[in-house]
């Protein structure tokens, strides 16, 4: 996960330097905004923490041991922003000091694992735990899921920076100057052990420190939870049964929908093209033609291709044609995604406007 | 007649010997980079900007290069100047050559064979082609691992780390972030050692197995302490600081006087590099 020196090009580096540059000046001025002089003593100690953190040796299932990183916990104590600086100086003291990463690679490091795994966990937290009280368990399933969430994006990330090099860097022979491997092997290789191992320790001291936090120390917990319910708040409790009650109502809509999500790949089964969904190419090719006239009852199509259908064909271009999407070589996983990215798409869009009919409600109930 | 040990414990124990060899192992290698900084030799004796400035001058010449023998060759002047910095050779290959080699090299190895282009032979038994741009680019990764792991830890072996914090600061890092880098390097110590003591402290309580639910549950209560315990230290200090008249604004003396030896060190320094980078790209 911490890239050395030498597997990513300087350009590289330099790039994910300057993409790094603008949360660090950011993150600077919001935390020294928010802690004024506690900003040094309180970064200081929770860098060294992280450092401390990683040098934990955890059993995993299986028989096997990991260590983590410290992401997850970083971000629910502190916030992003905090983290993202504190977990930043981490970085650096290993790389410079006990040289783990390196220090060229640092800006990658720290875009990887500080940046993008701060926010990463901090929203996967958040909107997971969403008003429930600190002590809920919820809010223990939702440090699990923010810290396996954010180890696993900085891993992706990392994947992608190695895997693009041999795309951009060889010499005149076509040997890779920098990390040999293309993206189709750097992101599976990366992966499989993120997912499995490394997202696991992740997950575990996230939720298992947040679970200890919620018994011995719940005041750490409350910077990044200003919504939760306070016990006794019967009114806040109450609208969360009835949140949890239109889940409850709900849940076998969801549960339909991704069954249906899962059953797409059987449209493969079906031979021919449906009727009236003909394309322009489709006029042409004979054997088309001839399946054409038999399902229009013995009708046979003009011989030129309509004038409209050929002007309108060409106004969209469909980002996935025929539920295939062009980097997937599996027809049946093609259509499991394209029906998860559908529904993807309606959902967001629901969501969205539901966001702006309420933000427009609250507006509404303020000048009332 | 003797009993044998039971060997299940001592395996569910294991995790807590292999945390505290880790801290250990942090504390002696911090230990062993003082004693090595203070040593006379050609690095230690130069300005702590001059150092910074060059072995990364040397480090970014060794990314930019795209021939073997040009990382090669600043690999050299790194073992050179260790030589000269009374840096021992096996203390570089324990702290760092051992780990970057076996480390690069498992990621290198597959490249060996999976890169496409000419084969210059087929391993024995297996079959496999050796091409020739999987060779060239294992090494190079190889060469330029070991090579930057090489420059950053003569870095650190040859300069107090106060001095290295002092030297980013005069070559243009915020103070902010050199203060709070001083601190972390100070406290990360202090942390290192109470975490050691709580495991030493659970270990010599532990009798019979742990069993890995227990280990875990034992782990993260750890760090739930440590970070309590961090935060808590965090407020101590804030007190402390502020007691004696901080008020936000940091400051940082820098005291270094360039000597004639300093700016002969920089023009090598920078000599080597360029020499690198023009030959290296070619």
């Amino acid at each position: 996960m911490h890239i050395p020196d030498g597997y990513l090009s300087p350009t590289t580096c330099a790039a994910l330097y300057a993409a790094s540059g603008p949360f660090w000046y950011v993150s600077l001025q919001r935390v020294k905004k928010s802690l004024s002089t506690r900003l040094i003593p309180l970064l200081s100690l929770v860098a060294a923490f992280s450092f401390v953190l990683m040098m934990f040796n955890l059993p995993l299932p299986g028989g096997t041991t990991g260590h983590a990183v410290g992401i997850g916990l970083a971000a629910i104590a502190l916030g992003p922003w905090a983290a993202m600086l504190a977990i930043s100086v981490a970085l650096l003291i290993q790389a410079l000091f006990f040289g783990d990463g390196g220090v060229l690679a640092l800006g990658a490091n720290c875009f990887n694992l500080a940046v993008v795994g701060s926010l990463v966990s901090y929203g996967v937290y958040r909107i997971v735990s969403g008003a429930s009280a600190i002590t809920s368990p919820r809010r223990v399933v939702a440090a699990a899921l923010a810290g396996y969430a954010a180890i696993n994006v900085a891993a992706l990330l990392a994947a992608i920076e190695l895997g693009v090099q041999p795309w951009l860097f060889t010499d005149a022979n076509g040997a890779p100057l920098y990390a040999p491997y293309p993206l189709r092997i750097a992101v599976p290789a990366m992966m499989i052990g993120h997912l499995t191992f490394a997202g696991l320790a992740e997950s575990i001291v996230t939720a298992g420190v947040l679970a200890w936090l919620q018994q011995g120390d719940p005041s750490l917990l409350k910077l990044t939870a200003p919504r939760a319910i306070e016990s006794g708040d019967e009114d806040e409790i109450a609208r969360n049964k009835a949140a949890r009650a239109d889940w409850r109502a709900t849940r076998p809509l969801w549960i339909g929908l991704t069954a249906l999500a899962l059953l797409t790949p059987l449209g493969l089964l079906a031979t021919g093209v449906a009727w009236g969904e003909w394309g322009p190419h489709d006029f042409t090719d004979p054997e088309m033609r001839r399946q054409i006239t038999a399902a229009s009852g013995n009708q046979a199509p003009p011989p030129n291709l309509p004038h409209g259908l050929e002007r309108l064909s060409s106004i969209w271009t469909a980002p996935i044609p025929d539920y295939a999407p062009q980097f997937l070589h599996s027809a049946v996983f093609g259509y499991v995604m394209s029906a998860m990215f559908g529904v993807g798409a309606i959902l967001m869009t629901f969501l969205v406007a539901g966001w702006l009919a309420r933000l427009r409600r609250r507006k509404n109930q303020r000048y009332t | 007649m003797t009993v044998s040990e039971p060997k299940l414990p001592q395996r569910r124990g294991a995790f807590i010997a292999r945390s505290i060899a880790r801290m250990i192992g942090a504390l002696e290698y911090t230990a062993a980079a003082e004693a090595t900084a203070s040593k006379p030799g050609l690095l230690q004796f130069l300005d702590p900007r001059v150092k910074v400035a060059g072995l990364l001058g040397l480090l970014v010449s060794s990314a930019l290069a795209h021939r073997l023998s040009v990382v090669l060759g600043v690999f050299g002047v790194a073992l050179i100047l260790a030589l000269l910095s009374r840096i021992s050779w096996l203390v570089l290959a324990k702290r760092g050559w051992a780990g970057a080699l076996l480390f690069s090299g498992s990621i290198a190895l597959p490249a060996v064979f999976l890169t496409p282009g000419r084969i210059i032979f087929r391993l024995p038994l297996f079959d496999w082609p050796v091409t020739e741009p999987g060779m060239a680019g294992a090494a190079l990764l190889i060469a330029r691992v070991e090579t930057a792991v090489t420059l950053t830890l003569l870095l650190i072996l040859s300069t107090p780390w106060p001095r290295v914090l002092k030297a980013l600061r005069a070559l243009g890092a915020p103070v902010v972030l050199v203060v709070i880098l001083g601190m972390t390097y100070r406290y990360v110590f202090l942390l290192l050692g109470a975490a050691r003591d709580l495991f030493e402290a659970r270990q010599s309580r532990t009798v019979g197995a742990l069993n890995a639910a227990e280990a875990r549950r034992f782990a993260t209560s750890c760090i739930g302490v440590l970070l309590g315990k961090s935060l808590h230290l965090s407020s101590e200090a804030h007190l402390a600081m502020l007691s004696r008249g901080f008020r936000g604004e940091v400051h940082s003396l820098d005291e270094f006087m360039m000597s004639p030896r300093d700016w002969i060190a920089l023009a090598a320094f920078a000599g080597l590099a360029i020499i690198a980078i023009w030959t290296g790209g070619r």
